[in-house]
């Protein structure tokens, strides 16, 4: 069973309805017994950072997805808002600690690079492996993938880089470390590649 | 590179979709199932798709929160939900049964802390502010609410600048006038919108043809364009349109 983790801002919805369409069984919730319970855990993205860790934080999910990540192992997808709180820091609507899984900080775009590109940066944009990853089998190199952010991570150490993306800059569309795999795109909302990057971490055994 | 975006608009009243226009709800016609619909747009592979309940406000209620439900489970592709929002437990409830992005017009004006508040808890890349604009008497384009009848004095230049400054992700502007008509996007309402921010700008009402497409991306920097008609009443699809857009030498998926 894959757990969903509900922390009341999510698109809860859409994440689970295409975890199902690609065969994987889902519970959304907010129990961290459930968690304990899960083979794989998602935790989705959409939402303010500070409210997502308080919320995480209010239900103890917060540590019980530290035990079930970094102590068991278990294979993890953080999508969006999901994967930027899995920084250390965050510099969205203030300074604000993340859950610290990775080393990373987690800013603002830049303006002065982006030469009048507006932000958020939303729509489809092609994304970029680096190198290949069991989760991008079967899925085309610079293929377009949906975003939605005005916020984008920077991991100290970029061998954690799994793809990027281009927007004015060169940013981290993924990244991934042992058992964490995270995007910065929207994979439940990228249609026929996003499914299958679903489909790929159903099956992914890490 | 980011792509210009081509987004299908469903329009809802009384749980039926229709196509209206210049916003006349007398004057509608009714064009059927909104989750068909919602599953034809998916399959022609739409970049996103737009759902609103026109009348919701005027009748001072909340969007029908089933028929967002049927249409949210037929879309892989990004899905925006407007209609009667006015609390952030609506936001969280349509959020929660499949929508990606919600769209607020009448709240946005009546109440700016709404907005505020919407934006520090579910970030500002998810709230999308729709402003209907109208020319007055003096040639000025003047913010309109509650499915356009209402007059609000604003100028639609400031309301976009104002909600930016509160934190909105995206604004989408409306012409009134052009509405349904199929007479072309209000490329002058639409470049004064994109001139005066900095978050990316949906331009709707009036897309006639796929040259019209064409112009709206090559003479603004508009960074998607919406439209109801051109795929209810001809045979245009959103794939047709962005092929067209791809031959022309347009940004846009391929």
């Amino acid at each position: 069973m894959i757990a969903i983790i509900d922390y009341g801002m999510g698109n809860l919805r859409s994440i689970a309805k295409a975890i199902e369409y690609v065969g994987g069984h889902v519970l959304v919730t907010d129990k961290v017994n459930d968690i304990k319970k899960a083979d794989k855990i998602i935790l989705p993205g959409i939402g303010a950072f500070r409210d997502g860790i308080a919320e995480l934080k209010k239900n103890g999910l917060d540590l019980e997805l530290k035990e079930s990540i970094i102590e068991k192992g278990k294979p993890f997808l953080g999508i969006c808002l999901g994967m930027q709180m899995l920084a250390k820091r965050s510099y969205e609507f203030g300074e604000f600690d993340g859950l610290g899984f990775i080393d990373a900080e987690v800013v603002h775009f830049n303006y002065d690079v982006l030469n009048g590109l507006k932000v958020p940066h939303v729509g489809w944009n092609d994304v970029i492996f680096n190198g290949s990853h069991i989760l991008f089998r079967g899925i085309p190199d610079s293929c377009d993938f949906y975003f939605v952010h005005s916020y984008h991570l920077v991991p100290s150490n970029k061998m954690l880089v799994a793809a990027t993306c281009n927007y004015g800059v060169d940013f981290v569309a993924a990244i991934h470390k042992d058992n964490i795999f995270a995007t910065q795109f929207h994979p439940e909302k990228s249609q026929k590649y996003g499914l299958k990057f679903l489909e790929n971490f159903i099956n992914w055994q890490c | 590179m980011i792509k210009n975006r081509i987004i299908p608009l469903l329009l809802l009243k009384d749980g039926r979709m229709v196509k209206t226009i210049k916003f006349d709800k007398q004057g509608f016609r009714d064009v059927g199932n909104p989750s068909t619909a919602a599953r034809v747009y998916d399959a022609q592979r739409a970049d996103e798709l737009i759902f609103l309940d026109i009348s919701a406000s005027q009748e001072d209620r909340k969007i029908f929160f089933d028929l967002v439900r049927q249409v949210a489970e037929e879309c892989f592709m990004p899905l925006g939900v407007g209609g009667g929002i006015r609390s952030i437990n609506d936001i969280r409830e349509v959020l929660k049964i499949g929508a990606d992005k919600v769209i607020i017009n009448t709240a946005a004006v009546e109440n700016p802390k709404f907005i505020m508040e919407a934006v520090q808890k579910f970030g500002s890349s998810t709230i999308v502010i729709s402003i209907d604009a109208k020319k007055n008497e003096n040639e000025q384009y003047e913010v309109m609410t509650h499915g356009g009848t209402k007059k609000t004095g604003l100028d639609v230049i400031e309301l976009s600048k104002e909600v930016e400054k509160i934190g909105a992700g995206e604004i989408m502007i409306t012409s009134i006038e052009r509405e349904g008509t199929m007479r072309g996007l209000d490329l002058v309402l639409v470049e004064k919108i994109v001139e005066s921010v900095k978050v990316p700008v949906i331009a709707c009402g009036g897309v006639d043809s796929l040259e019209d497409f064409k112009r709206g991306f090559l003479r603004t920097a508009v960074s998607a364009i919406s439209a109801g008609s051109i795929f209810h009443f001809t045979d245009q699809s959103p794939i047709m349109t962005r092929n067209y857009l791809f031959n022309q030498g347009i940004s846009v998926r391929p």
